[in-house]
C-alpha cells in the first residue's frame, strides 16, 4: 500500500527544471519529512502530489495508484499550503461552513470539538487569531475532510516554539488516531528525529537521498582516522562529506554492504566508526549538495523507497 | 503553579533533545530506569500511545517501536484495546555486588590517575574498552 509514488517525475518552468528524475515510493501510515534548501524543489514536489501542478515528465500517484489531482485522489488527500490559505476576514465558524460545502467528506462535529478543545472562539475572524491558532484552524479544517494522506508545506515555519509543539502534537495525534499518512516539508532539522520515519532530501531539484529513517541511520556513519590513509578509505565506500585537517579526517559515509556476522562492518585499521543522528545526516547532505544521487532506479517494488547511492565527492581539504 | 497531570500510568516520558540517543531508545531506557528505581511495578500501565504522542509531539510509530522493543525484552505486554503493561522486572544486581564493582572501578581510577590519566582520559578509555567489549573484541586486547 503506497501513500505516494513518483516515477521519473519532473517539472519545468520555462527553461528551469524545478524538479527532475524524482523517483520514490512511500508506504501508507508513515510520516515523511521533505527537507532541502530553498529552491530545492520541495514545494514543486508537494504541488505535483496534490495536483496543483502538472508534471512535465513522469508521473505521481497517491493512495494506491490514483493520479495526483484526480477526483478520487482529491477526496482523500488534504493539503495545507505554506501560507495556510485562510480568509482573514471570515470567522472560524464560517471557514468551517465553507469547508463543509466544498468537500464531499466532512466531519463537522470533529472539527468543532477540536477547536473547542483549543479554546479557539468560533465567532472570531481568522485574521484576529494568533499565528498558532490560525495554523490550528487550518489543521482542523484539513482533518475535517478525513484525509488518508495529508500534505503540508512548511506548516510550522512561522510559528513560535510553543505553537510549533502544539501544532505537531495535534498533527501526530491525528496520525495516532486515524493512521493517516503525512508528508511535510520543514527546515526545522533538529525536530525531524522525533517526527518522521521517512526522509527525503532534495537539492537542486533532485532527490539526494530518500528512505526509511532507521535504515538510513544504519547505513550512514562517520569514520574518523588519520588523514594519511583517508584517500584509501574514501575510495572504498561512498562518501557524502569529507572533512580533513593536517592529521585527521572525518568521512560521512554511506555503507550499504550487508552487515557482517557480528552485525556491523569493522572500520579500517586505525579508524573509528561513529553513529550519526538524523540531524547530522541531514546537515551532511545539505552541506554537500554535490552529493546528489545518480538517477534513481527505473523500477521499484511497491512499499519500498529506493535508496540512491551518493557518488564520492572531492575532499574538502582544510 | 498549575500541575500538568496525566492519568493512567505511574510514569511520564520526557525527551532529551541533546543526548543523541534515538527517541524510541530514550523511551525504552526511561521505562527500564523506572523499573530499577521503583516508579514502575509489575502490572502497571505504561503511558498510552496517544498520550505520549500528544505530550511530546512525537511520531506514534516511535512510541509503538519502543513498546515493541520492551515486549521483545520481556518487560512489557500489549493488551489489545487496553494498552501496554509492565510484564517483567529487571534482574537487579544486589547492592553488595554493586558496591564491590564500584570499589574495583575506584581502584582502577586511582591507578589510572597515578599513571597521569585525567578524568576525560579515563572516560575515553572506558568508552573505547566498552565498545570493544560490546563487539566481542575484549579478548583481542592483550
Amino acid at each position: 500500500m503506497t501513500a505516494l509514488e513518483a516515477a521519473g517525475l519532473g517539472k519545468r518552468y520555462g527553461r528551469t527544471w524545478a524538479l527532475r528524475e524524482c523517483t520514490l515510493a512511500v508506504p501508507e501510515g508513515r510520516v515523511v519529512a521533505l527537507v532541502g534548501p530553498n529552491g530545492a524543489g520541495k514545494t514543486t514536489l508537494l504541488h505535483l502530489a496534490v495536483g496543483l501542478a502538472t508534471p512535465t515528465a513522469g508521473s505521481v500517484r497517491v493512495l494506491d495508484g490514483h493520479p495526483a489531482g484526480s477526483p478520487a485522489a482529491l477526496d482523500r488527500v488534504g493539503f495545507v499550503a505554506q501560507d495556510m490559505a485562510l480568509y482573514r476576514n471570515v470567522s472560524v465558524a464560517d471557514m468551517l461552513r465553507i469547508g463543509r460545502c466544498l468537500n464531499r467528506r466532512w466531519d463537522q462535529a470533529r472539527a468543532e470539538a477540536r477547536l473547542a478543545e483549543l479554546d479557539i472562539p468560533p465567532r472570531r475572524k481568522v485574521g484576529r487569531l494568533s499565528g498558532g491558532q490560525q495554523a490550528q484552524v487550518a489543521l482542523a479544517l484539513v482533518l475535517a475532510k478525513r484525509p488518508d494522506l495529508l500534505i503540508l508545506d512548511e506548516p510550522v515555519a512561522r510559528l513560535d516554539p510553543l505553537a510549533r509543539h502544539e501544532f505537531m502534537s495535534a498533527l501526530m495525534t491525528a496520525v495516532a488516531e486515524d493512521g493517516i499518512s503525512v508528508v511535510f516539508s520543514s527546515h526545522v532539522v533538529a525536530e525531524l528525529e522525533r517526527l518522521c520515519d521517512h526522509l527525503v532530501v532534495l537539492a537542486g531539484g533532485r532527490v539526494q537521498v530518500a528512505g526509511e529513517v532507521d535504515a538510513l541511520l544504519a547505513e550512514h556513519k562517520v569514520l574518523t582516522g588519520p588523514a594519511a590513509t583517508a584517500d584509501a578509505v574514501a575510495a572504498a565506500v561512498p562518501v557524502v562529506r569529507d572533512r580533513r585537517a593536517g592529521a585527521q579526517a572525518h568521512l560521512l559515509v554511506r555503507d550499504r554492504r550487508t552487515a557482517g556476522a557480528n552485525g556491523r562492518n569493522a572500520p579500517p585499521p586505525g579508524w573509528e566508526a561513529h553513529r550519526v543522528d538524523l540531524e547530522e545526516l541531514v546537515l551532511g547532505y545539505l552541506r554537500a549538495p554535490a552529493a546528489a544521487a545518480l538517477p534513481g532506479p527505473g523500477r521499484l517494488a511497491t512499499g519500498t523507497v529506493p535508496v540512491q547511492g551518493a557518488p564520492r565527492l572531492r575532499g574538502e581539504h582544510a | 503553579m498549575t500541575i500538568d497531570k496525566q492519568g493512567s500510568s505511574p510514569i511520564r516520558f520526557r525527551l532529551d533533545g541533546g543526548s543523541g540517543v534515538p527517541t524510541y531508545l530514550q523511551l525504552v531506557q526511561q521505562v527500564e530506569h523506572a523499573l530499577r528505581v521503583g516508579f514502575l511495578h509489575l502490572g502497571d500501565q505504561l503511558p498510552r500511545v496517544k498520550d505520549v504522542v500528544a505530550d511530546l509531539a512525537i511520531n506514534p510509530n516511535t512510541v509503538l517501536k519502543a513498546y515493541r522493543e520492551l515486549e521483545h525484552r520481556g518487560l512489557a505486554v500489549g493488551r489489545p484495546g487496553q494498552g501496554t503493561f509492565v510484564a517483567g522486572t529487571l534482574g537487579e544486581v544486589g547492592s553488595r555486588e554493586l558496591a564491590g564493582l564500584r570499589r574495583g572501578l575506584l581502584r582502577w581510577m586511582r591507578t589510572a590517575a597515578d599513571t597521569g590519566l585525567d578524568e576525560d582520559g579515563m572516560v575515553a578509555l572506558f568508552t573505547s574498552a566498552l565498545a570493544d567489549f560490546r563487539d566481542g573484541r575484549a579478548g583481542v586486547v592483550a
